[in-house]
């Protein structure tokens, strides 16, 4: 009994607590209001839905525990599948291979932009990241005249891997799963993901103690990006067009929730791949059910915005409780 | 307790950059020195201007208010609401409106506060929930149709100036006065600069906190009746992404984001700036994407160049020794 009520209580204090309590909350009223959630179709599209924010909230949970944050990932995004679609125009034969190697290039090169203004040149990164969001959005237009890349402009095989699936799960999913797989590894197994907790919970003793520090923050933007980017081709795939006012646009909120909700603080430090990867499914669920119980779409937004205010004042109400007062 | 002020140097480059960008505009578009096409340009950034200084103050204390475009357009689809569909009064509705936009600051205010939540986050979930709230109460309509009364507050004129920019120029030189020469505003100062050191010296630091928040969310919901009224609609979608607008006339005039030092010319003198670069790149038929990355490198640019002008004098200080 003992050991239950253990294993209980480590599991209620975990930093994911509070996400998994309100999935199960919204998967329950989902039971309830829109039976239709359930339906293999439904549960499809919402496997359809969560990859783009999964594989980016990777790169923002890396970025945001090390005290820093990324508010450009939408922009790269854009510029990414804009590139790759340029070069499909011109070369429809290119393989998929080739396709999201060049778009993880483009976004890892944009990462480096954010990397070297935040840690050489000491630009704070909400500043850096405003300023680039803008810069490489303008990008978007200049690399494809403004014109969007329109589905005929795309191949068949790259739209087929959110369509095919080898075990009923879309290539797409697929993706995602293994980059949470890797980063979940890499944040909490590996001495250089342990060093990005170190540095963002306290830089100065990281330093100190011998971590490059800039050299970590500079990682983490650059694979920020680099999975921007990968989201530019995955977003190509998806929806079958890139367009570079829209693509991306907003983005980045709906990523930085995720990455919240999920328990990530951005004082830095803390957080989880599985935090991250349950608040992206926890917002893919709401909207859905939103969609499913037939509320119009214009709930999405408020929806939004309460889930995280919710969230992250539960974890600020049960942190003031948990730690001793000292003024 | 002397206070760190941005460098005379930033403000002084603000200048020479507004007289160049001035230059430029005149260059790109002879339409540019007409002074009454120009007079009334500036009413398009009176509302981006007020957000600017109250968001100032909030930078000042070390915190940031994301919300503040967002609060705008709630501020006006409520009001607008109450009136087309609810038959409220039109005065009485903006008084519920703009009682609704200071209850949202103050919320944001009490969160990061009591609760000891970053600003980040907090205006970033009320951010998104001011707006959908708006989306939720209009929908995809606008509401139009305002009385004589109400509209066109841009068109009022003062002698030669719009009545508006008047206000905004009187909103600056209270604020400045108030941060420099009165007891409350020494204290905010105090309460961004070294928090810890003006607690212990019985300032309320989390009092002055919120109420930058309040002030904040009053002073958005106030443009959002002025906005309204100078565009004759009100929508949910109004002033998307403004915040960005407002945050870089922040920094661009050399208030440091994370607090302790502010300078509300330099704000003023970087809103300038914005405006004059962004009549004069609409004046040459440069499209709005363009204009962003101008902006965009400019705000990334006033911090970075004078971090690397930094490093390299220290690097000669270090050689030379």
């Amino acid at each position: 009994m003992q050991a239950i009520a253990d294993l209980l209580r480590r599991l209620f204090r975990a930093r994911e607590a509070g996400v998994s309590v309100f999935l199960v909350m919204a998967l329950v009223a989902a039971a309830i209001l829109a039976p239709r959630f359930y339906s293999l179709q439904n549960l499809r599209n919402l496997l359809l839905d969560t990859p783009l924010v999964v594989t980016v909230g990777m790169g923002m949970t890396a970025v945001i525990v090390c005290r820093q944050i990324d508010l450009s990932v939408g922009s790269i995004v854009a510029v990414s599948g804009m590139a790759v679609g340029e070069i499909y125009r011109a070369h429809p034969s290119m393989p998929t291979p080739i396709a999201m190697a060049v778009g993880v290039a483009v976004g890892a090169l944009l990462g480096l932009g954010n990397a070297l203004l935040v840690t050489y040149l000491k630009v704070p990164s909400i500043i850096t990241t405003l300023g680039t969001m803008s810069i490489y959005r303008g990008l978007a237009f200049v690399i494809g005249g403004g014109r969007q890349i329109n589905p005929n402009d795309l191949p068949a095989h790259l739209v087929s891997l959110s369509i095919s699936s080898p075990v009923g799960i879309p290539y797409l999913a697929l993706l995602a799963l293994v980059i949470f797989l890797l980063t979940h590894v890499f944040l909490s197994m590996s001495r250089m993901g342990r060093a990005i907790y170190a540095t963002g919970s306290n830089p100065d003793a990281a330093r100190l103690s011998g971590l490059p520090t800039e050299g970590i923050v500079a990682g983490a933007f650059i694979a920020c990006g680099a999975l921007a980017g990968l989201a530019g081709i995955m977003y190509a795939s998806r929806f079958g067009f890139v367009n570079p006012a829209q693509t991306g646009n907003g983005f980045e909120l709906q990523v930085i929730a995720a990455t919240v909700i999920g328990g990530t603080q951005v004082t830095g430090g803390s957080g989880t791949a599985v935090g991250t990867l349950l608040g992206c499914i926890l917002l893919a669920a709401i909207v859905n059910i939103l969609t499913v119980a037939h509320l119009s779409g214009r709930w999405q937004l408020a929806a939004y915005g309460a889930i995280i205010l919710v969230a992250i004042v539960s974890d600020g109400a049960g942190r003031l409780q948990s730690t001793p007062v000292v003024s | 307790m002397t206070i760190k002020k941005p460098t005379w140097n930033h403000q002084f480059t603000l200048v020479l950059l507004v007289a160049l960008s001035f230059v430029i505009s005149a260059h790109l578009s002879r339409h540019f020195l007409d002074p009454a096409y120009l007079l009334t340009a500036t009413t398009n950034f009176v509302e981006t201007g007020l957000m600017a200084l109250a968001m100032t103050v909030v930078i000042l204390v070390g915190e940031i208010d994301l919300s503040v475009a967002c609060n705008l357009a709630l501020t006006a689809a409520l009001t607008g609401v109450l009136w087309s569909h609810y038959s409220w009064p039109l005065p009485l509705a903006c008084c519920m409106g703009l009682t609704v936009s200071a209850m949202a600051g103050l919320a944001n205010g009490l969160l990061v506060t009591r609760l000891k939540l970053p600003s980040l986050t907090v205006t970033l979930g009320s951010m998104a929930l001011l707006r959908g709230a708006a989306q939720v109460l209009v929908g995809d309509r606008s509401i139009t149709g305002f009385p004589d009364w109400f509209a066109g507050v841009d068109q009022r004129v003062v002698g030669p100036f719009p009545a508006i920019t008047l206000l905004l120029a009187a909103a600056a030189v209270a604020w400045w006065a108030f941060l420099t020469r009165s007891v409350r505003g020494r204290m905010t100062e105090a309460a961004g600069s070294n928090p810890a050191a003006a607690r212990l010296s019985g300032v309320s630091v989390d009092g002055i906190r919120t109420r930058a928040f309040v002030i904040s969310g009053f002073i958005a919901g106030l443009c959002g009746l002025m906005m309204m009224s100078r565009v004759g609609a009100a929508r949910w979608d109004m002033a998307q992404g403004r915040e960005l607008d407002v945050i870089t006339a922040v920094v661009l005039g050399g208030t440091d984001i994370s607090g302790g030092q502010a300078s509300i010319p330099g704000t003023m003198l970087a809103l300038l700036l914005i405006a004059v670069m962004r009549t004069g790149m609409g004046l040459a038929e440069i499209n709005p994407e363009t204009q962003h990355v101008a902006v965009g490198i400019l705000l990334a640019a006033s911090i970075a160049v004078p971090n690397l002008l930094k490093m390299r004098t220290r690097r000669k200080a270090a050689l030379a020794t």
